[in-house]
């Protein structure tokens, strides 16, 4: 803070007083921590625990099923996504011919069929011959056949019914699909899956993408958010889990996924980040444009900043 | 000595280097113990605070990251640093966009601090950034969800293969070694720039104006 002094010493044209600006930064250091120390004792910080696969196969195993299904079958959100996961069109934004999705091409490679179903199964058949012959089967039909046994099974799920965490179907032609989804259920039940998604060639694991991606095609973790005021016509972005506040400071980013013509066309990602790359660049950029920067001048809101600064300025010229 | 440069060390790039800094910031700059007499306003005190809470987000991280990511969830101590590291990054964020408004509307960038300002627009990029990525390495359901929502739009630029939200050990090292790095340098940049220049005048202001030279006592 400043301590002023009537009858200070002139330096560069202007009358100054005195200032300790380690004392100010002291200051304000001990407030802040203060107001800090305050909010963390009386409200903590939110910690909404993690789903798991897991978590996910014993609260809705229904929800597990379809999904592996589509996974399976090349049907998943995923699967269809395109880059940088595979070489899907789904999700694949662009404007015009302007696709940088596209450009940046596929990194990392997700294939969901084997990723996440074929490749953890083969693990569980190791001692499981009909496990094994199903699988095979399925490796072995036409692209046609596995079509109409996922159709079929992904029809019948619609009614399963679950009996002490096991997912069952009506009698149909399903081909491997109910054996192959069982034990794929099962694994995920005992959190097996949850370690087979993450492991690769190496010892030690940080990338999460593949779990999280099949976590992401369910039912059951956007429902999850949508609970928790999360999703995306929720202004998601700049929530947080209960009625703690998130990352506020994402408001105008968050604001053109909720408005037209953002939230009506198929690269809304696309636009909206490009809306505030010119923002930002904008905001660079004030000190050089006309009418930006001229706003201050126009509006009085300086003159009540240096109101003191004016009042014995214009005192002093009458 | 010539042109009040010593001889010997003509050529030298330390000594270049020194001189100038002394030309441009020195010590009465770098820690003044006088200001002119209008910065007298709350508006002040804003960049200040945030300079404050990002010390103390900093001092909570250090904590944090000591331990490990897992340590909040599991221990009573360390869900206490993750609250204090949470609110210091609202205190923070709260006070740089009111010190951001602040100095907009002060038309702060006049008389060459154009690049004061800037580097400040920089910061606050950064910054978001950085608390995006704390924001994926928290390890509980918030980050899961906020990667699954985020990989699109990251996605759809085209630099998802690169930086990839989904990937918890590049968020957390981006988070905990390279993004505070850049947001300490650049302040440290933004504030050698304030004090190299000096706290902006009020609109309208004349050094040498009858006004000015009257207030000259």
């Amino acid at each position: 803070m400043i301590s002023q002094r009537a009858g200070q010493t002139a330096e560069q044209g202007v009358r100054t007083v005195r200032y300790d600006l380690l004392k100010e930064l002291a200051i304000a250091m001990i407030v802040s921590l203060i107001l800090i120390l305050g909010l963390s004792v009386l409200l903590s910080s939110p910690d909404v625990p993690s789903v798991t696969i897991q978590s996910w196969a014993q609260a809705d195993p229904v929800d597990l099923v379809t999904t592996a299904n589509d996974e399976l079958a090349g049907q998943s959100a995923t699967a269809l996504y395109g880059p940088p996961y595979n070489h899907g069109t789904d999700a694949v934004q662009s404007i015009g011919p302007i696709s940088p999705q596209t450009w940046g091409g596929v990194h990392g490679r997700v294939d969901p069929p084997n990723d996440f179903v074929i490749n953890p199964l083969k693990q569980a058949a190791s001692n499981d011959a009909q496990l094994s012959a199903d699988i095979s089967a399925w490796q072995a039909a036409s692209a046609d056949q596995q079509s109409k046994w996922h159709d079929a099974y992904a029809t019948a799920l619609k009614d399963a019914k679950v009996t002490d965490g096991k997912v069952t179907v009506a009698d149909g032609d399903y081909g491997p699909m109910p054996n192959m989804m069982g034990h794929l259920l099962s694994l995920a039940q005992t959190g097996a899956l949850d370690g087979l998604l993450l492991s690769s060639d190496h010892f030690y694991q940080t990338d999460y993408s593949k779990p999280l991606l099949f976590m992401n095609d369910g039912g059951y973790v956007p429902a999850l958010a949508d609970g928790q005021h999360l999703t995306g016509d929720q202004w998601g972005m700049m929530n947080e889990t209960g009625l703690y506040p998130g990352q506020t400071w994402l408001w105008l980013y968050t604001l053109w996924y909720q408005i037209p013509p953002f939230n009506q066309v198929s690269y809304t990602d696309l636009l909206v980040v490009l809306m505030m790359v010119l923002l930002t660049t904008l905001l660079l950029l004030v000190p050089f444009i006309p009418g930006l920067r001229d706003i201050p001048r126009l509006v009085p809101i300086y003159r009540l900043i240096w109101r003191g600064y004016y009042t014995e300025t214009e005192a002093s010229a009458r | 000595m010539k042109g009040g440069v010593n001889d010997e060390t003509t050529g030298s790039w330390t000594a270049a280097t020194r001189r100038q800094l002394e030309r441009r910031l020195p010590w009465e700059n770098l820690l003044p113990d006088r200001q002119p007499f209008y910065v007298g306003s709350w508006v002040y005190v804003f960049g200040v605070v945030t300079i404050a809470a990002l010390a103390w987000v900093v001092l909570s991280g250090i904590v944090l990251a000591a331990f490990g990511p897992q340590w909040w969830h599991l221990s009573g101590t360390g869900r206490f640093f993750n609250s204090l590291h949470f609110w210091s990054v609202q205190v923070f964020f709260v006070f740089m966009v009111l010190h951001l408004w602040g100095q907009y509307f002060m038309a702060s960038w006049r008389e060459g601090r154009a690049p004061t300002w800037m580097i400040g627009v920089v910061t606050f990029a950064i910054s978001i950034v950085a608390a995006f990525t704390g924001y994926l390495a928290q390890q509980n359901f918030a980050a899961q969800w906020i990667a699954m929502n985020a990989k699109d739009a990251i996605n759809g630029t085209g630099v998802g293969g690169f930086f990839n939200v989904l990937n918890f050990g590049q968020m957390y090292g981006l988070h905990v070694m390279l993004l505070p790095i850049a947001i300490i340098a650049l302040v440290f940049l933004h504030i050698v720039q304030v004090r190299m220049k000096g706290v902006v005048p009020p609109i309208g202001h004349a050094p040498e104006s009858p006004v000015m030279l009257n207030l000259r006592k």
